[in-house]
């Protein structure tokens, strides 16, 4: 994901990193270097709640996994208070249902932490830009999430259809970021503009954000139980 | 839908690229080592039919194809059969059936072999006998044969013979003769073993005897129809009896030989496929395991240390295949689930070659024979990817669908050329290639120099969907 060119308004994106690990900190403070501007870190949820509200940082670096809870009660309360600040998931052991419920809370996207350091300061921007950035293994969990919804019968019928189901366009894009394919080429592939693909991804965050149907829930619990 | 596009371009095609050409894979490049014990072949696969389960087979899904692969004269019964799910042997005896019955199962037969292109191959026969002229006007020459068999019929006082026999026969002469000029090699080799008992006797003693049989029969034949034709008006009822003995006699007397002799050719042939495809399936496994440890020991011969080791691995690995039974590498015991397979790639791969490989799965299922195939071709592709394409990473991408499984592993390396590859280098198009056409999946690589490699593979599900999260 090398794609240059998408920046934040006003130069370099201000990042906030949170993660349990201060050697991790670090080591993704020097990665990232002087291309983002590193306002803050926090090794938990409480003192990130604060400093967080405090330094309104552009894009929040957070670890799924915190010891005081998951990373998901970190965007839950700062979503409604702070809509600006956004929100880019990073993990190493990464349960499907952890990532999802980060996602589900509100963060727009998901990177694991073998990640590049130019990698991640284009996803970096890319948040900061207000797009969404899925990993490989971010779109097979949405996949697989999705492939659980069952379609509706008549047993169970859709709350909302269009939030339920991803249209075969949307798994299309979701199977070629599996595959390892930058947007850039996705675009070529599908013969779609990166722009279009960009908001097939959007749309596919949104409806995982917004689908109130209980079997993303579901799926979840059962994937923990399993 | 460009990556649906190659995944389903017919499963045909790449089978009988895999055989036919025979060749080129394996990454190119100066560098000639190549690392990576412990694959996983496929099992050798016996179908075993339960009691019940004489009707019906394998059913396969996508356009209907010859099988060329297991054929008593086109293929045309055994791809019918994969194609509905019956059992092979059903469907011959349909046909056989439908010929003794009126002839139209002979025509329906050749017409379908016309028709239908051989798996692997694009077109049928019919598009290439289209530009033979002199197959057509030959073909053509058989109308007026027909209509002469109608008169001479009506004239015996039998129409029913010409009405019922005339048609089928044409139709079949016909194509036959059409098959015969445009038929590939191989198919043309199959009708001139099925004809030579007929045609091509050798030795003056043999055709003495054949020309013997043959009157024998021929008298027989036409002494039992005239008996049948004419019997019937003034005999008693043993009359037309001993007509049909005497058809039957002379059908046996003429076409006995030659049916013995079918029979006894085409088992012959079954044991050779049967042992060339065990040989290719030990092949793979040897350049998986045994090749690749000593391409491996090559390139580190300065770390002696790592040398042992190596070579004490593989020593245990071959051991156990040949003492045991068990194969290199096998996943006895150690994974029964798809996605724990390629999670075991994963580790293996990124242990033994300090590449990373990216691995995501969607769905999950149980393991059997063609999917551990699959998971060995998969591991194949994944060594071939990190050995020669100098890619940091590699992906590593496989999806469960109720009537298949995909799983696709891609770099963003150095590409290659496959029309460089020299010959003898045996990965892909052993390793990956053939075993999967030896499952009935399939696989394709898409390369572009300087941007890297992707290899797609597809295996159609035999087992039902295990649900891994019911909902």
């Amino acid at each position: 994901m090398t794609t240059p060119g998408i920046r934040a308004p006003g130069g370099r994106p201000r990042v906030f990193i949170v993660d349990d690990h201060g050697l991790f900190r670090s080591g993704v403070r020097s990665e990232l270097g002087d291309r983002v501007d590193v306002v803050g870190e926090a090794e938990d949820v409480e003192p990130a709640i604060a400093r967080i509200a405090e330094s309104l940082p552009d894009v929040v670096l957070l670890d799924v996994h915190l010891p005081g809870g998951g990373g998901q009660d970190v965007v839950t309360a700062l979503k409604a208070t702070h809509p600006q600040v956004r929100f880019l998931a990073l993990s190493a052991s990464d349960a499907p249902e952890d990532v999802i419920a980060v996602i589900r809370a509100g963060a727009r996207g998901y990177v694991t932490k073998t990640i590049s350091g130019t990698d991640l300061v284009d996803a970096v921007r890319r948040v900061a830009a207000g797009d969404a950035v899925f990993s490989p293994r971010l779109a097979g969990f949405v996949l697989d999430a999705f492939a659980a919804i069952a379609p509706a019968g008549a047993d169970r019928p859709a709350v909302d259809p269009e939030l339920d189901q991803l249209t075969a366009r949307e798994r299309e894009v979701l199977r070629l970021i599996a595959r390892g394919y930058t947007y850039k080429e996705i675009a070529r592939e599908l013969y779609i503009s990166a722009k279009t693909v960009e908001s097939h991804v959007s749309s596919v965050l949104r409806k995982l954000q917004l689908s109130t149907r209980h079997q993303l829930t579901r799926w979840a619990t059962e994937r923990r139980l399993a | 839908m460009m990556g649906d596009v190659w995944r389903r371009t017919g499963p045909g095609s790449r089978w009988r690229a895999a055989r036919g050409q025979g060749g080129a894979w394996g990454w190119p490049t100066a560098d000639d080592g190549a690392p990576s014990p412990q694959p996983w072949p496929g099992h050798r696969h016996f179908p075993q039919h339960g009691p019940g389960r004489w009707m019906r087979g394998p059913k396969t899904s996508g356009p209907l194809r010859r099988n060329p692969g297991d054929r008593m004269v086109g293929g045309v019964a055994s791809g019918v059969a994969a194609r509905l799910g019956f059992d092979v042997t059903v469907v011959r005896i349909v046909f056989v059936v439908a010929t003794l019955a009126s002839g139209f199962g002979a025509a329906a037969y050749v017409v379908a072999w016309l028709l239908v292109p051989a798996a692997g191959e694009s077109g049928n026969i019919a598009s290439k006998a289209l530009s033979d002229r002199r197959g057509l006007a030959l073909a053509a020459g058989l109308v007026p044969l027909l209509i002469l068999i109608l008169l001479i019929a009506s004239a015996l006082g039998a129409g029913w013979l010409g009405s019922t026999l005339g048609w089928p026969l044409t139709i079949t002469a016909a194509g036959l003769v059409l098959i015969w000029r445009n038929a590939p090699e191989d198919e043309q080799a199959i009708m001139r073993r099925l004809a030579e008992p007929l045609l091509g006797p050798t030795g003056s003693r043999r055709r003495s005897r054949i020309v013997l049989g043959a009157l024998t029969g021929t008298v027989l034949l036409v002494s039992g129809l005239l008996a049948l034709l004419y019997g019937r008006p003034h005999g008693a009822v043993l009359r037309p009896l001993a007509g049909v003995a005497l058809v039957v006699a002379g059908i046996v007397v003429l076409l006995g030989p030659w049916w013995l002799r079918i029979a006894r050719d085409l088992m012959v042939e079954r044991q050779a496929r049967a042992r060339a495809e065990e040989r290719a399936d030990m092949a793979a496994r040897i350049h998986d395991s045994v090749l690749q440890t000593l391409a491996l020991i090559q390139r580190r011969a300065d770390n002696p240390q790592q040398v042992v080791q190596l070579a004490r691995a593989q020593e245990r690995e071959l051991r156990s295949w040949l003492f045991d039974g068990r194969a290199p590498g096998s996943l006895d015991g150690q994974v029964t689930t798809l996605a724990a397979g390629v999670r075991l790639i994963q580790q293996e791969v990124e242990a033994q070659h300090g590449v990373s490989v990216e691995a995501v799965t969607v769905g999950d299922c149980e393991l059997d024979d063609d999917l551990a195939a699959l998971l060995a071709a998969a591991r194949e592709a994944t060594v071939n990817a990190v050995k020669w394409s100098g890619a940091p990473v590699v992906s590593l991408f496989a999806e469960v669908e109720p009537a298949e499984v995909s799983l696709f592993v891609r770099d963003r390396g150095r590409g290659f050329d496959p029309a460089a590859v020299p010959a003898d280098r045996r990965g892909l198009a052993e390793s990956v290639h053939a075993r999967m056409a030896r499952r009935g999946g399939s696989a394709t690589v898409r390369t572009v120099q300087g941007e890297g490699t992707e290899v797609s593979l597809t295996m159609p599900r035999a087992a039902g969907v295990r649900q891994p999260h019911r909902s």
